[in-house]
């Protein structure tokens, strides 16, 4: 029997706010163990919690780039359930009125573009850090309060995703579009983006739902696909086997490939949910809404289709560019400066991506400012270095931070236009391979090639290529 | 002269005048506590010296010709769940152990602000669960009227200290009727102002949608006076609301001539003692006498809110105390792994009351039962505010007994946890509907204190207060004070 998995994604987003969602204490990560905590985000007796208006703001923001409808009307509620992590041992979080649902992201694998729905957007705080010491007695537990109360926004997709790397893609969309909206750092190793997915599988065709699990400890994009393509195999492996899926909450192991049962449904939590009474619920201003729309900058998607439409680039051109919003930033300045974008997007596409991975450098930070990227264009489109010169320029413009025009003059690499000083250097090379000339007399095309490069060689490459083939074929 | 029974208005002047100095009256109530305490036993922590550093730094402003305003150099005191900075706050509870908040409540920060004289902490029911102050982790406070009896509660210590002399005025907190009760018991002014009026940040919560901290004190002046310096908006509590804060002492003018009072006839129900509901009536016929017009009428749904209320209130509790872990601060009772210290340190440290109840609004909060208790409860509150609206758009006041009883023997309801919750039968709907409400004093019977209950329109307070202090001006009750054998 042929199956189909299905599965859906809860993602959970630290909101790079300034201060924590409900206090004062700066969201800044490392920093020494608790020492970006007060009374309120340390839950001590007495204390209340406030909203910060930027949590909402940046929940608003998300919401819209996702087409969510903002709700009216949402409040919080407390999610009860005993942690060490959590100083209050209840999280505040959105239980049935959340700030936004019903919204969609697109995404497109294999070049088959769907849309998935995306649920419900919420706000809650996020919980402390548990540090385990081994010793005897099994060892102990150290608490890190730094990151309780950094705000969190918690994405739910619908069950609409069929494949691994289909919910991979989701979730590298998702990051574009957070990344854009520039309110998470969205880095997963950090722990500020993390991801579970709820996972079943029904033979195709079937409109029945199977029995989910849940699959928790995925901390990269590859990790979420491995461990998605495993929890799929074994759960048709169970099927297979005249078995039934059970219902639980697994953990991916990394290092052993494998998934494992963390809890079952009959140790499942009952969180106790009810409403904040220490928080007012929150009537979103309409105007508000559209202030935070007209403020959107322009999202992925649009922007991949404008890149496609104005400048004429392919889609898959302007796909790479536009994956981070700092590259497709990087692209339009130079753009603006070095109006042939395809041009622009080869070089980008090339060399600048591939100097950039190997420094292990964001678009944002590159040695190269986009004015000096168009500069080497110009240059090279005036003549003044070839082509293969202007990647030798470049890779200097990227070691020293050197402008394009100063590394050309300091490395002496202006191209050699000149015909009379290039004549006596192809009569050389011409005197110098009698039996070269002799073989393209007699019809070999390939000598001219051959010519050529020792004209390049004579001149470290700095000849004008095409003067030089003038010339050569003059004098043959 | 007994500095002690001053008043905080009569004692103010004095000392705007210079003729008696804060470190005096401070000395005075220090003698008194010291004198007096051993058999009250309101307080649980007594900060003498920090008292005595208060009282000295308006005593020098005032030498250096500032006026640092009405309450300043005035010593009182603080029911204890109230957190003060550098002074331990237990909520009469041993899971807190020696606890030490690194904050001041926003109220303390206010009180200190006005130059309060802060004498110490107060006793309690733990975590202001209970009507008798029995339910206190250390020990229980005696009624200064008969110490045989209890003060009321949960701000048992507040009450007793203030109608004991040993503290001029105290403030409490009120869930369920936790300021009111006590101060019906003990024979002084209890205030409840609206939820919202004042700030609850460092109030430590027992239910956050019903708990309202307010002012204690022997006349209906200083309730104005301590509920002017402790009312308004604060950014640290979203509830608090943002309304201006009128200037209640100036707004005391007697007068209540045409007043409408509504009586609601549920109030006077069974359980009432008849020498009680008598002196209820008599205060009532006063009322009219002063010019009121006062007459009968209905909360309907007045018999659901003691029900509700014990859903909701241990509902919030369950959750708001579930931060008493032994992780982070205050007792911890080691176990062989982190669940069994959890159970060690909260067997240990909660009451059997704070169990209890932990274990009601666990329940009603449990995944299957929401709907039929906790929400249930939330539609009852929603019915009982309604009553409340109705009524309030034909009178501008409502008159009630306090208490049904007065206060009744140590150990007599100490067994009896449902008749103990009937304790706070006539003040718990105003809880549920976050409406003010004070207790003063309206006569006595078997020689102890009787409680009148007025209760306003949200955000009215003046008027309250305008109606409590007509009726004061014009009786004594609250000039009788208890014999408690020393000068
Ligand atoms: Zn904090």
């Amino acid at each position: 029997m042929e199956y189909e998995a299905v599965i859906g994604l809860e993602v959970h987003t630290e909101l790079k706010t300034n201060s924590k969602a409900f206090c004062g204490c700066t969201t800044a990560f490392g920093g020494e163990p608790n020492t970006h905590v007060c009374p309120v985000c340390l839950g001590l007796p007495g204390v209340l919690p406030v909203i910060n208006r930027r949590v909402v703001e940046f929940g608003l923001k998300t919401a819209l780039a996702l087409n969510c409808q903002v709700e009216p009307f949402c409040k919080f509620d407390r999610k009860n359930y005993y942690y060490p992590d959590l100083p209050k041992n209840y999280q505040i979080s959105q239980y049935d009125l959340p700030l936004a649902r019903k919204g969609y992201l697109t995404i497109t694998v294999d070049g088959q573009e769907r849309v998935i729905g995306i649920t419900r957007v919420h706000m809650e705080e996020d919980a402390g850090k548990l540090i385990h010491v081994d010793g005897p007695d099994g060892g102990y537990s150290l608490v890190d309060y730094n990151r309780t109360g950094v705000p969190l926004l918690e994405i739910v997709s619908e069950p609409d995703l069929r494949t691994p790397a289909e919910a991979r893609a989701y979730m590298e969309k998702l990051k574009t579009i957070l990344q854009y909206l520039d309110v998470s750092d969205c880095k997963m190793e950090e722990g500020s983006l993390r991801c579970d997915a709820n996972v079943s599988v029904r033979p195709r065709g079937s409109q029945v739902l199977g029995t989910k699990t849940e699959v928790k400890n995925m901390n990269s994009f590859r990790a979420l696909q491995r461990a998605l393509e495993y929890e799929i195999e074994r759960q048709i492996a169970v099927l297979e086997g005249g078995g039934q899926v059970q219902q639980a909450t697994m953990a991916w192991d990394e290092a052993r490939g494998v998934t494992y049962i963390m809890r079952t449904k009959e140790e499942a939590q009952d969180y106790r949910y009810f409403p904040e009474p220490d928080l007012v619920p929150l009537e979103i201003d309409g105007d508000w809404i559209e202030q935070v729309r007209a403020g959107l900058p322009e999202l992925p998607d649009a922007r991949c289709h404008r890149l496609i439409n104005d400048y004429g680039l392919p889609a898959y051109d302007a796909g790479v560019i536009t994956s981070s919003r700092a590259l497709a930033d990087y692209f339009d300045r130079v753009v603006s400066l070095y109006p042939d974008a395809k041009v622009v997007s080869n070089w980008i596409m090339g060399d600048f991506l591939r100097l950039l991975n190997a420094a292990g450098l964001e678009p944002g930070s590159s040695p190269v400012p986009p004015e000096e990227m168009a500069a080497l264009l110009q240059l090279q489109k005036e003549g003044t270095i070839s082509g293969k010169i202007a990647k030798q320029v470049l890779e200097e413009m990227f070691a020293t931070g050197k402008g394009a025009r100063l590394v050309v003059e300091e490395k002496g690499l202006v191209q050699i236009s000149d015909a009379g000083a290039l004549a006596r250097i192809v009569e050389e090379v011409l005197a110098a391979n009698p039996g070269v000339v002799e073989d393209y007399r007699n019809g070999k095309d390939k000598a001219l090639g051959f010519l050529v490069g020792q004209v390049m060689k004579a001149t470290k490459g700095k000849a004008n290529p095409g003067l030089v083939n003038q010339l050569l074929k003059e004098r043959l | 002269m007994d500095l002690h029974y001053l008043t905080a208005h009569e004692l103010g002047g004095l000392l705007q005048h210079r003729e008696v100095s804060a470190v005096e009256a401070t000395e005075a109530l220090i003698d008194r506590i010291e004198a007096l305490d051993g058999r009250v036993q309101a307080y649980l922590t007594r900060t003498a010296e920090q008292a005595l550093e208060q009282a000295r730094a308006v005593d020098a402003a005032r030498a250096r010709g500032e006026e640092p305003g009405p309450l300043a150099g005035v010593p009182m005191a603080l029911k204890d769940n109230l957190c003060t900075e550098g002074v331990r706050t237990t909520c009469a509870s041993r899971i807190l152990g020696d606890w030490v908040p690194p904050y001041d409540a926003a109220v303390v920060r206010r009180l200190k602000a006005a130059g309060a004289v802060i004498l110490g902490k107060l006793n309690m029911d733990e975590f202001a669960m209970g009507s008798s102050t029995e339910n206190s982790g250390f020990f229980p406070t005696r009624n200064p009227w008969d110490l045989e009896r209890v003060p009321g509660g949960s701000s048992g210590g507040s009450v007793a200290a203030v109608a004991a002399g040993e503290a001029v005025y105290a403030l409490g907190s009120d869930t369920g009727g936790s300021i009111r009760q006590p101060a019906s018991f003990c024979g002084v002014v209890g205030l409840k102002p609206t939820y919202g009026r004042v700030s609850r940040y460092g109030l430590v919560a027992f239910a956050s949608s019903l708990d309202q901290i307010g002012p204690i004190t022997r006349d209906v002046t200083d309730c104005a006076l301590v509920l002017g310096a402790i009312a308004g908006h604060d950014p640290f509590d979203s509830t608090a609301a943002d309304l201006p804060v009128p200037d209640y002492r100036a707004a005391l003018k007697p007068g209540i001539k045409g007043l409408k009072v509504g009586v609601p006839r549920e109030y006077f129900g069974a359980g009432m003692e008849p020498e009680v509901e008598a002196v209820i009536r008599r205060a009532i016929a006063k009322l009219e006498e002063l010019g009121a017009i006062c007459e009968e009428t209905s909360l309907p749904h007045t018999e659901y809110a003691l029900p509700a209320y014990y859903l909701v209130a241990p509902a919030e509790a369950s959750s708001n105390l579930a931060r008493y872990d032994g992780v982070g601060f205050g007792l911890r009772v080691p176990g062989r792994d982190i669940i069994e210290m959890y159970m060690n340190t909260r067997s240990q440290g909660f009451g059997p009351e704070v169990k209890r109840r932990i274990m009601l609004g666990t329940y009603a909060l449990s995944s299957g039962y929401y709907d039929a208790y906790y929400l249930k409860a939330l539609q009852v509150r929603t019915l009982i505010r309604r009553d409340f609206e109705t009524a309030f758009t034909k009178y501008d006041l409502l008159a009630t007994p306090t208490s049904p009883t007065v206060a009744f023997r140590l150990g007599e309801r100490a067994g009896d946890p449902l008749a103990m919750y009937l304790s706070d039968l006539c003040t718990i709907p105003i809880n549920m509907a976050g409406l003010p409400a004070l207790s003063l004093p309206c006569g006595f019977s078997q020689g102890l204190p009787v409680g009148l209950q007025l209760i306003g329109k949200a955000f009215d307070e003046v008027t309250l207060l305008q109606a409590a202090y007509t009726f004061e001006q014009s009786t004594t009750y609250h000039r009788r004070r208890p014999e408690l054998g020393v000068a």
